[in-house]
């Protein structure tokens, strides 16, 4: 387990760039919509909390379909499918390797960005701590995704249109939290309903992703 | 030699796309042997080694002792970004094996630190190769595995069988050429090709 | 004779066979009895006027639209436990049925919604879990068409509507949760099947009836061609062998 832990960090790393990306695609969405919005600060406040969290969603899925597919393409998933393994386990490794690579970063860039949104005090908090509880079902969701779509040529389109219709309940929940937050107000329901969402995802997640990586090796 | 059944395969049914291409498939693979799958393109060599490492359904038939399987594909499953020695960590991580007498049996030593990337067709398949000595697995089902070897590398491969089989290993092989191993069993697969009456769920809805 | 002899495709192909025209004709005249009587025989409201009466075709249709999810969920766990392949198949004829109906759904609500509430669209929540619906249909629908192989197709479509539909109750408790966040207490209150008087509600039920003979004669119509055209594959790919 930890050696594929360590094998796909290493890889991500050595892959030069590609997790990059993700932050810096994340930056640009907060740098573009105060130039489609304007620069009024009282409005930036008040859509930060939302404009973080699609472009953390967006930022997620971004790398989302080569979570399995360069390992489907050179063979490697059809060998960890015959390794004394379990498949479920393989898909919530990986998971946990996008998030390393792709959800935690975001978290961590956050309150810069909510600079530049011109986020309220309060909610930086607020806004790191509903990323860190959040992301983490990004990843698992989008790794079913991916997991359904490995065998295609041009799964990445797919792969988003099946994908972010099942980030809704993350992104509102996650979105109201610091939405609260930044407004002073009790946000212990959402916060608390996000995690629930996060930890739903991945106790039942890996296993259906791992019987569509099968249907898909066959 | 041949003492313990190692794999035991009775009127197995194989599929590709969906057809049935295999059917009736009967053989017994007893340890410290070597069997050596023959036919032409298409025959269903392939399918049946996925079949019997699991990776897709039997239509029919039993097979038993295919729990301790290393399979051996097309594809080597190497990572380009990662070292020889790095590839190989990982899968003896996985098997919980030794990867230096893996580099030695394959002649590897010398490119443990090139990147994957870097090898020729023939090293990227000795390194393939490797993989199989590091997971220790008593069965190994091998889809052409001396594809793009050169003579000396094919007598390294043969080599490192003749020692699986040595210690109680054994081997299904699907392979063109000669390996030039005597005790090397033929099963020519062209007698169990299925016929085309096979009767799909669908065959019958207009009937 | 149990059931699941009618999962075998000739079974199937025999009995809708028969069924068909009846269901079929069945549906004609329930749905015209229903939209006629409700078109031209019942009074218009006092506050709505004559455009009430688009609820005979809005409430069906998006009844149906949730009808046609769950079938494709019963479809997809039935395909999954016990392999029959008209289950399989039937959740596929389902699903772009349901999508049409959410989409009639969702543009007779914008035609209701105009002159009623002064706009086409608001995000309220009833709206907008039925917009994140009319997406997950999209995605299965989608999946369905990009998988070549037909055992595969099924199988993955299956997974994705059975956790798509728990992504979709949960979206829907959280838009509940998120319009309330938004703006306490203002909230477009839709025409509900149960606050409607007989005058209205009997038509409704009518054209309710006549909506679900319909559905089921496009499943059951889209189901046998889906059967053949599995079968045309099936004797293509024999002859590409011989």
């Amino acid at each position: 387990m930890r050696a594929l832990l360590v094998r796909d960090l290493r890889l991500a790393v050595r892959a030069g760039g590609g997790f990059g990306l993700g932050l810096v695609f994340f930056l640009m969405v907060a740098v573009l919509v105060p130039l489609g919005v304007g620069p009024d600060s009282a409005i930036l406040a008040r859509i930060a909390p939302g404009i973080l969290w699609v472009g953390a969603l967006l930022a997620c899925l971004l790398s989302l379909d080569r979570v399995f597919a360069l390992d489907f393409e050179d063979g490697s998933l059809d060998l960890l499918a015959t390794a004394p393994i379990p498949m479920e386990a393989v898909v919530a490794v990986k998971s946990l390797a996008h998030w390393l690579v792709t959800g935690l970063p975001l978290t961590l860039l956050s309150p810069v960005l909510g600079l530049l949104l011109n986020l309220a005090p309060d909610g930086y908090l607020w806004l790191i701590l509903a990323l860190l509880v959040g992301t983490p079902a990004l990843s698992v969701i989008g790794a079913f995704g991916a997991a359904l779509t490995v065998g295609l040529k041009r799964g990445g389109l797919l792969l988003s249109l099946l994908v972010l219709p099942m980030y809704v309940p993350s992104l509102i929940f996650g979105a109201e939290v610091v939405k609260r937050g930044a407004g002073g107000q009790a946000l212990a329901t959402p916060l608390l309903l996000l995690g629930a969402v996060t930890l739903g995802a991945w106790a039942l997640l890996p296993f259906a992703s791992a019987a569509a990586i099968r249907a898909n090796l066959r | 030699m041949a003492g313990s059944l190692a794999l035991v395969v009775e009127g197995l049914a194989v599929a590709r796309g969906g057809l049935a291409v295999l059917e009736g498939v009967s053989f017994v693979l007893a340890a410290g042997e070597v069997l050596v799958l023959r036919g032409p393109n298409g025959v269903g060599k392939t399918t049946l080694l996925r079949t019997l490492a699991g990776l897709q359904p039997a239509l029919a038939g039993q097979v038993r002792g295919a729990a301790d399987v290393a399979y051996g594909a097309h594809a080597d499953g190497l990572k380009a970004t990662l070292t020889v020695a790095e590839n190989l960590a990982f899968w003896a991580a996985v098997y919980g094996g030794q990867v230096r007498g893996a580099l030695e049996a394959m002649n590897l030593v010398a490119l443990q630190d090139r990147r994957a990337a870097d090898l020729s067709a023939g090293q990227k398949r000795r390194l393939g190769l490797a993989r199989l000595l590091v997971s220790g697995q008593m069965i190994w089902l091998l889809d052409e595995p001396t594809v793009s070897l050169d003579a000396a590398s094919v007598a390294l491969f043969v080599e490192a069988l003749r020692t699986h089989l040595a210690t109680g290993g054994s081997a299904l092989i699907a392979t063109h050429i000669d390996l030039g191993l005597p005790e090397a069993l033929d099963l020519d697969l062209t007698g169990f090709r299925a016929e085309l009456g096979f009767r799909g769920a669908f065959d019958e809805a207009l009937a | 004779m149990s059931i699941w002899e009618y999962a075998n495709p000739k079974k199937f192909m025999q009995a809708t066979a028969k069924v068909l025209p009846w269901v079929a004709g069945l549906a004609v005249v329930l749905l015209g009895a229903g939209l006629i009587w409700g078109f031209f025989f019942t009074p218009d409201d006092y506050k709505q006027g004559s455009t009430v009466k688009i609820i005979y075709l809005h409430v069906p249709s998006a009844m149906m639209g949730v009808s046609a999810w769950f079938t494709m969920l019963a479809g997809s766990l039935i395909w999954l436990i016990r392999r029959h392949h008209v289950s399989a198949l039937v959740a596929k004829a389902a699903a772009p049925v349901g999508l049409t109906f959410v989409v009639i759904g969702l543009v007779t609500g914008a035609i209701w919604g105009q002159p009623m509430w002064g706009t086409w669209w608001a995000w309220d929540p009833r709206l907008t879990s039925f917009l994140i619906l009319g997406l997950f249909y999209l995605g299965y629908v989608a999946l369905w068409a990009a998988i070549e192989d037909p055992d595969t197709a099924a199988d993955l479509t299956s997974v994705l509507c059975i956790v798509g539909s728990v992504f979709a109750f949960l979206s829907r408790y959280a838009v509940n949760f998120w319009n309330q966040g938004l703006h306490q207490g203002a909230s477009v209150s839709m025409v509900g099947g149960d606050r409607v008087s007989n005058v209205y509600g009997l038509p409704l039920g009518v054209s309710v009836l006549g909506f679900a003979l319909l559905f089921l004669t496009l499943v059951m119509l889209r189901t046998r061609t889906e059967i053949r055209a599995r079968r045309v594959k099936a004797l293509l790919a024999r002859e590409r062998v011989a």
